[in-house]
């Protein structure tokens, strides 16, 4: 073999091998679905019943409600949404990003405000007092779960004083993360995030202190032929699902 | 808005050079002039930022300046427990992100001074401190103005270590990086266009000026 063509093979070769990853089959076949972080314990149980059950992985990406509307447009390869909201999912049907009819609501958020030190108990008390140095909020123009912490924080007249002391995280896992690695006293989170740790202590946010967090799921334009993302959707309103939702604290759309 | 997190940005840069001009310094002499064996592993150590993920560099920040860490124990000093999510948090971190900016081309100056001028300063009885001060920082300067550019420059230009240990507070933490990424990820791109143009030409400015003065004071000291 003449050196000049066992180049040129080589040259195949590479480019064979540069070009398997990105081949249309691999792509057709794995679901990618961007998921509200709060929601992320409950969908990586979830995806892996799935899974077993279809024989169908899905990817799975975790991130603020916000964050993903904003990909999303950009045209990010999501076949199916899990918000942390209603609106944002409406309005991507509203946009033609999302399938009408599509839309339901998977579970209903409940928000908390966690704490790791055990000077600052987590509780109404310590929010009017101020007792504390940071209070860690995910952003609320991103978060459904900020924004109903904020809202907390001015239905109970506090929000002017504790102004100063509020940080913020991209999404309700940095805001978590804050608290975790006690470089905050107290964050509003999910009680997904929570109910299964033994770390801590956190007190529920009385449902009257915000407006309530339906989150919705939606099947995305890119999704739309796609039948694992359908699949997907019918599993998650399915019992199987709906008892990991519950065994996370959520409240269920049937059940209020 | 705005105009704090410019100049909260500006605060952080010049507060950061400065410290790392002052500290790295003398890390770059001993570096340039030490014959000790192990003296390019602590090279290494101050290069690390270079290769590393801002994650790593964040993720021990975070643990570092927490109420376990010496930050936190530092922070007690004025009743607070962590220094995380404050000024002085992002500048400890600015200053070891950028660290290799500044100390690597000082380094590399002092080393092309060479031994003969140093000597040649010694046997005029110049004593360690007026050789220093009176030799090699003159004659390095090209090597203290590319430093205190870069390191300028690269700490206007830092996010992910912010992004991590930050909180994004106004005022105290929300640099210009990390505004322009809340703008683009709530769709405000308006005003992510404004400030991304801005940087763009800043730094272009930087790095244009950096190179002209360098050939500039490099033909004044041949």
């Amino acid at each position: 073999m003449s050196p000049f063509r066992s180049l040129a093979l080589a040259a195949l070769g590479a480019l064979v091998l540069v070009a398997e990853p990105g081949n249309s089959k691999a792509w057709a076949d794995d679901t990618s679905i961007a998921v509200a972080a709060n929601f992320t314990e409950p969908a990586k149980e979830i995806a892996q019943l799935f899974e077993d059950k279809t024989g169908h992985p899905v990817l799975l990406s975790f991130g603020s409600t916000g964050q993903f509307y904003i990909q999303i447009k950009q045209e990010a390869p999501f076949a199916v949404l899990l918000a942390a909201d209603g609106e944002t999912p409406k309005k991507m049907v509203d946009e033609g990003l999302a399938m009408a009819n599509s839309r339901f609501t998977y579970a209903v958020g409940r928000l908390v405000l966690w704490g790791k030190n055990p000077k600052v108990p987590a509780g109404e008390a310590v929010l009017k007092s101020g007792a504390f140095e940071k209070l860690a909020v995910a952003n609320p123009a991103l978060a459904p779960y900020g924004a109903a912490g904020l809202e907390t924080l001015h239905k109970l007249g506090v929000y002017e004083a504790l102004a100063p002391k509020l940080v913020q995280g991209n999404n309700i896992a940095q805001t978590f993360e804050f608290v975790s690695s006690g470089n905050a006293d107290l964050g509003f989170v999910a009680l997904s995030q929570v109910i299964t740790k033994a770390e801590g202590q956190y007190w529920l946010v009385p449902a009257s202190l915000y407006s309530p967090i339906f989150q919705d799921a939606v099947l995305l334009h890119k999704g739309a032929e796609d039948p694992v993302a359908k699949a997907f959707l019918e599993f998650l309103r399915g019992p199987e699902a709906l008892k990991v939702i519950e065994k996370y604290g959520y409240g269920t759309a049937s059940a209020g | 808005m705005l105009v704090q997190s410019i100049g909260l940005t500006l605060q952080l840069a010049t507060l950061t050079t400065l410290i790392l001009l002052v500290v790295g310094t003398p890390i770059a002499w001993w570096l340039a002039r030490s014959t000790a064996w192990w003296k390019e592993a602590v090279a290494t150590v101050v290069a690390l930022p270079l290769v590393l993920p801002p994650t790593v560099l964040g993720f021990y920040l975070l643990l570092l300046l927490g109420p376990q860490g010496p930050g936190g124990w530092l922070a007690e000093l004025w009743g607070g427990h962590s220094l995380a999510f404050t000024f002085q948090g992002l500048v400890i971190g600015s200053v070891l992100y950028s660290m290799p900016f500044v100390v690597q081309p000082i380094r590399n100056a002092f080393e092309a001074i060479g031994d003969r001028p140093l000597e040649v300063a010694a046997t005029l009885r110049a004593g360690p401190f007026d050789r220093f001060f009176t030799v090699a920082l003159p004659l390095a300067r090209r090597g203290f103005l590319t430093g205190a550019v870069l390191g300028f420059a690269h700490t206007v230009g830092e996010f992910g270590v912010v992004l991590m240990i930050g909180g994004s507070i106004p005022g105290q933490t929300r640099v210009l990086s990390v505004a322009i990424y809340d703008y683009v990820e709530t769709g405000d791109w308006g005003t992510a266009h404004l400030l991304a143009g801005g940087m763009l030409a800043f730094s272009f400015v930087v790095i244009l000026t950096m190179m002209m003065l360098e050939k500039r004071i490099g033909r004044a000291g041949s």
